[in-house]
């Protein structure tokens, strides 16, 4: 809502200025998004009078003007604009004024004597305008002070609404609420009913009174579409951001401006018989003043005639019945439509305008009869005409009730935390035009008809808080009841979890949670993904699986910033559709743990020779991440990855996720350079930890056994080591793999794996016997069970 | 000069002259040696009668003494020598960068989370999470916003296809809802029931995209239910709140009335700092306000008995201002060189 501070004060007058009286609204809870002068800063520039024109000796493009400016003498004043001719009236700066920017001196231009200067809108801060001299009418007095008489020591207030203040949606609000705050008189426009002079009238009939209780309509004929709407009325409707049309519409949006009730105007002689309110019937179509053709929705609210739809109720007129220039006979329609009947139609057939905004938001129904009278009376002072009685069609049972609301005292200074006095309270409301009776303890408060915002008790404490000033509410340090917080030891924090990450060179990402639907498809394998109804742009339209997509989409951004080596996390959900989701049923939203490594392991730096990330080594971090959970790892498929170089990751024998190298055609498709290394786990698994559990410590002697066993490239190594700690008599404490060798020496698809076996006792020195048996029951059971040879 | 004088002298000598280690063994041999000087003199003693024996003996173990300190002066010096010549080849540019690992950080909107829980948690405040696919009914009625109310055109949505009853969360605020049933699950029998002090960090959506709108951002959604809360009470947690996240006192904080579906009263609070770049200017950086009595019904609490507040305050927007950021866009971009000034 905008609107001019010089309007504003035509019906209150704070002796505050601009910036105090913003300061206010803002407090109030009208906040003042910006503040806007409407002239520029300037002095003496006056309304002159060009008396002739002649062409300048020396120059083409410039005129010699003898300006009369109200001063003993005509001036004379060197002019370049192109619409300077004799007779016309424009703003005349004087020697001496100052203007933005420059001041104005007795000057030549090209020899020729200028006295002054004539301006464009642009030059006095108005418009951007200034192609020419800004034009005044005729009627400006001579010599008058161009500010005075343009009302330029104006301000232009945006206000940001609340959808609950629908009451200071016009003039009237905004000032009824200001001169409550300041505890001044309020001066309304005059708005007496005007007298009918022709009985003309239409039948009204509210078809659907739950929606449209009450509807005003009145006939005026013989009226002027063609008047100019007065000066003073356009600058006021284009300060309020509305540009001025033609005299009949101008009025219509004045008075919605000013009262808050929008208006409807209808060409009399394109009605036919009754006015309806009613619901749309199956089938109906409406060609609506913006030129578009709509097929109206079974439960939309129309007026129409015996013969058509007229319009949506409250949104926006038809095409068919609207005023235009040539209008003689004129219908006026101002009803109340209730919020229920309005909300939500506007965003359903894709528009809105400043009537539905107003409707939907709650209208003062006590309004319609007021406002069809004041624009009825400036109709006829701009238009002329005859008026017909006003029809006022209403169903008392369908408006708005204005029941009683009970406030008690205690509650309110309970829930504010202030200490204030019951008559203090009692003023405060009173101020806002609130019946307040005392009913024992308590307050019986009955609010106006245009507060659609006070219906229960605490609507009631955050109008006194409002009125009380919220700056006045003390902010003492709160009080509660002490008790500890829980700490699991058994789950870690996602903030040591990601320091943990970081402290291995992981940069943490945060990416959208949606993305491109290719993605999904092709690194989830999901052909079925979340799809947004309403995505904002095509390459963010589904619901992200996987983290997986998003990192190596921060990858490629990376790299196309000449950065190739990426190590990122990232921790969020991931969404997938599944029927025994939960808490939202339908959908499975786990939070997981994202990193992708690629290219060098270690920055760029002298005496280390640096090598591509590869699976082992984001294994690694994964294994310290997790540490001392031991995690198991499965050879599996996944969509993203090398079928080769990836894994299941298992925790406590769980797929918690997978890890792997991303597949060559994805690499070589996005070129995403050397092949990076991703995994992904969920977060629970990593948060979950044990807590440690003592066990002794042996002060005999251990004895260490290396053994080399040649398996086939096939066998799993983690399965080998399985089956051998299975086998292990009770003295091993440990086997440790502690090298892979292929190459000279075993066969070409055989590897052999070193293992390393400590064996220990708690009470005695380990006789060699027993040591001996200890590793050969583990060699036989890699013999027997992995086909295993020991290599010697 | 006796004979034992020369001779302990030419061993100085001598052992002076050795270069090294070896010079110095072929040097001791010829003093010390089986066939060496002194070992000559001690054969010579027998010759001598038992006095004479005594005092010559005495004279030849002096001048052998002395020899062998010499040669062990000599000795510890070569191995100085050595010791230094190796430790000065072994001279390292100790300006030489370290080697190794980098290291990572966290993203800088993870900072301010990190310190927004500790500080919350600080006055005992549980930190709660929730879904981000939500249902319309939590996202909005339950929260007081029924279909059709004009506050959900407040809120530009991210809608499925094809469900109607769920959407992206618009706020953090249905968690409110969540943690009250949760915690009446709990404790709803209790005579007394435990306060509920609760944040809940999260992403949330909205249809939305320029400098300082993303259409997924950050929220952190406040709530302390009890039977003692008031609207006071808000205002000394935010304002405390803030003091410490910015660690200054330099700072107005504004509570500014405004229109929440879910509470009431409610406000906007801005924030001015006295000094630098933004000095004097109100900047928005959360809502809030007494949670709205339907609410708390939603949540299976008595409004009569109880009475809580919230607020959800934009952790990218105080990270923009604690850091100095111009565009948000930044935070989502995943460009290194950005994120990496975090660490």
């Amino acid at each position: 809502m905008q609107f001019s501070e010089q309007w504003l004060r035509h019906f209150v007058d704070p002796k505050i200025d601009s910036e105090a009286l913003g300061q206010l609204m803002t407090m109030a809870g009208l906040e003042v998004e910006e503040m806007n002068a409407v002239g520029g800063v300037f002095t003496s520039v006056v309304v002159g009078k060009i008396l002739s024109t002649e062409k300048h000796p020396d120059a083409d493009r410039l005129k010699v003007c003898q300006v009369d400016a109200g001063l003993d003498a005509p001036l004379q004043i060197v002019c370049g604009a192109p619409n300077a001719e004799a007779g016309m009236k424009v703003p005349c700066a004087l020697v001496g004024a100052t203007l933005p920017g420059f001041e104005i001196k007795k000057a030549k231009l090209r020899g020729v004597a200028s006295h002054g200067m004539l301006c464009s809108a642009r030059e006095l801060g108005i418009s951007d305008e200034h192609g020419g001299l800004y034009a005044l009418p005729d009627s400006a007095p001579v010599g008058a002070d161009i500010r005075q008489h343009l009302g330029l020591d104006d301000t232009v207030y945006v206000i940001k609404l609340t959808p609950n203040r629908a009451d200071c949606l016009s003039l009237a609000g905004v000032a009824r609420e200001v001169a409550a705050l300041t505890d001044l008189p309020l001066t309304m426009p005059a708005s007496a009913p005007v007298e009918p002079t022709i009985d003309d009238r239409r039948v009204i009939a509210l078809d659907a009174p739950e929606s449209c209780p009450r509807f005003c309509g009145r006939i005026l004929q013989g009226v002027n579409a063609r008047a100019n709407t007065p000066e003073w009325m356009v600058r006021r409707l284009e300060r309020c951001g509305i540009r001025a049309i033609s005299a009949l519409v101008d009025i219509t949006n004045y008075v919605m401006l000013e009262l808050g009730q929008p208006l409807h105007a209808y060409d009399n002689d394109r009605l036919d018989g009754t006015i309806h309110a009613r619901m749309a019937q199956p089938g109906e179509k409406l060609l609506l003043l913006n030129e578009q053709v709509i097929d109206l929705a079974a439960g939309t609210l129309v007026i129409a005639d015996d013969a058509r739809v007229l319009g949506m109720a409250g949104i926006m007129g038809g095409e068919e019945s609207g005023i235009s220039l040539d209008t003689r006979n004129v219908f006026l329609e101002a009803a109340y439509f209730t919020p229920d009947a309005v909300a939500g139609r506007a965003r359903e057939y894709g528009f809105g305008s400043d009537a539905s905004h107003r409707f939907e938001r709650g209208v003062d129904f006590a309004l319609s009869p007021v406002a069809i009278e004041r624009a009825t009376a400036l109709i006829l002072e701009i238009c002329g005409g005859q008026v017909g009685p006003v029809v006022q069609a209403e169903s008392l049972a369908h408006l708005p009730a204005r029941p009683p609301v009970i406030l008690r005292p205690a509650r309110a200074r309970k829930v504010l935390g202030i200490d204030l006095s019951d008559d203090a309270m009692a003023s405060l409301l009173a101020r806002v035009h609130l019946d307040v009776a005392r009913e024992g303890d308590n307050f019986c408060v009955t609010p106006p008809s245009y507060r659609f915002d006070i219906e229960i008790e605490v609507d009631l404490v955050e109008e006194l808080a409002r009125l009380h000033g919220y700056d006045n509410i003390p902010a003492p340090a709160p009080q509660g009841h002490l008790a500890m917080l829980e700490r699991p030891e058994s789950r870690r924090d996602l903030w040591q979890v990601k320091r943990v990450v970081a402290g291995r060179d992981y940069q943490e990402v945060v990416t959208y949670s949606f993305i491109e639907e290719a993605w999904e498809r092709d690194f989830c394998g999901n052909a079925q993904p979340i799809r947004l109804a309403n995505p904002i742009a095509s390459q963010m339209n589904v619901m992200r699986s996987s983290l997986i997509p998003g990192l190596l989409g921060v990858l490629l951004t990376n790299r196309k910033r000449q950065n190739p080596r990426v190590r990122v996390f990232e921790t969020g959900r991931c969404f997938r559709i599944d029927a025994v989701g939960a808490p939202v049923a339908g959908y499975d939203q786990p939070v997981r743990l994202g990193l992708l490594a690629a290219a060098g392991t270690a920055p760029e730096q002298w005496g280390i020779t640096n090598r591509n990330a590869d699976f082992y080594d984001l294994k690694g971090d994964l294994e310290a991440l997790f540490a001392p959970q031991v995690l198991g790892f499965e050879a599996a498929e996944h969509p993203a990855l090398h079928p080769g170089r990836s894994a299941k990751v298992m925790a406590d024998g769980k797929l918690i996720g997978y890890i792997g190298e991303i597949h060559p055609k994805w690499v070589q498709k996005y070129e995403l350079g050397t092949a990076p290394v991703v995994c992904e786990v969920d977060v629970n698994a990593v948060l979950a930890t044990n807590l440690p559990v003592y066990t002794a410590i042996s002060r005999q002697p251990a004895v260490v056994r290396d053994m080399a066993l040649v398996v086939a490239n096939s066998v799993a190594s983690m399965s080998l080591m399985a089956a051998l700690k299975q086998v292990a008599p009770a003295i091993v404490r440990d086997i440790q793999l502690f090298d892979v060798y292929q190459g000279k020496g075993v066969d070409p698809d055989k590897k052999s794996l070193a293992f390393r076996v400590l064996m220990q006792d708690t009470q005695r020195t380990l006789e060699d016997a027993e040591v001996d048996a200890a590793v050969s029951a583990l060699v036989q059971c890699a013999e027997a069970q992995f086909n295993a040879t020991l290599r010697r | 000069m006796n004979e034992l004088d020369t001779l302990v002298a030419q061993a100085r000598t001598d052992f002076e002259n050795a270069a090294d280690a070896s010079q110095l063994d072929v040097a001791k041999s010829r003093y010390l040696g089986k066939g060496g000087a002194i070992t000559q003199q001690m054969k010579t003693l027998g010759q001598l009668g038992p006095d004479e024996r005594r005092a010559a003996g005495a004279r030849i173990n002096a001048a052998k003494d002395q020899i062998e300190t010499a040669l062990e002066a000599r000795r510890e010096a070569i191995r100085d020598a050595a010791l230094a010549v190796q430790l000065s080849a072994e001279a390292l540019d100790v300006t030489l960068p370290g080697r190794g690992m980098g290291k990572g950080g966290l993203h800088p909107v993870s900072r301010t989370l990190e310190r927004i829980e500790a500080l919350f948690r600080s006055i005992g405040f549980e930190v709660a999470d929730g879904p981000e696919i939500e249902t319309d009914f939590l996202n909005f009625t339950a929260l007081n916003t029924p279909e059709n109310h004009p506050a959900r055109s407040m809120h530009d949505t991210f809608y499925l296809e094809g469900a109607d009853d769920v959407l992206l969360r618009t706020h953090t605020s249905p968690v409110q809802v969540r943690t009250m049933r949760e915690h009446v699950a709990l404790y709803g029998e209790r005579e007394h029931m435990p306060e509920i002090r609760v944040i809940i960090p999260g992403r949330v959506y909205r249809v939305d995209s320029d400098a300082t709108h993303s259409p997924m951002f950050h929220q952190v959604e406040g709530l302390w239910v009890g039977e003692d809360i008031s609207f006071a009470d808000l205002k000394g947690v935010i304002a405390d709140f803030l003091r410490k996240f910015f660690e200054t006192d330099d700072l107005q904080v504004r509570f500014r009335p405004s229109f929440f579906p879910f509470t009431e009263p409610s406000a906007e609070i801005d924030v001015a700092f006295m000094h630098g770049e933004m000095k004097g200017r109100w900047l928005e950086i959360a809502g809030c306000g007494m949670v709205h009595p339907n609410v708390l019904r939603h949540g299976g609490i008595d409004p009569e008995r109880y009475t809580g507040f919230a607020f959800g305050m934009g952790p990218d927007r105080l990270t923009m201002l604690r850091y100095g950021i111009n565009d948000l866009r930044l935070f989502f971009e995943g460009d290194l060189r950005f994120l990496g000034q975090f660490r």
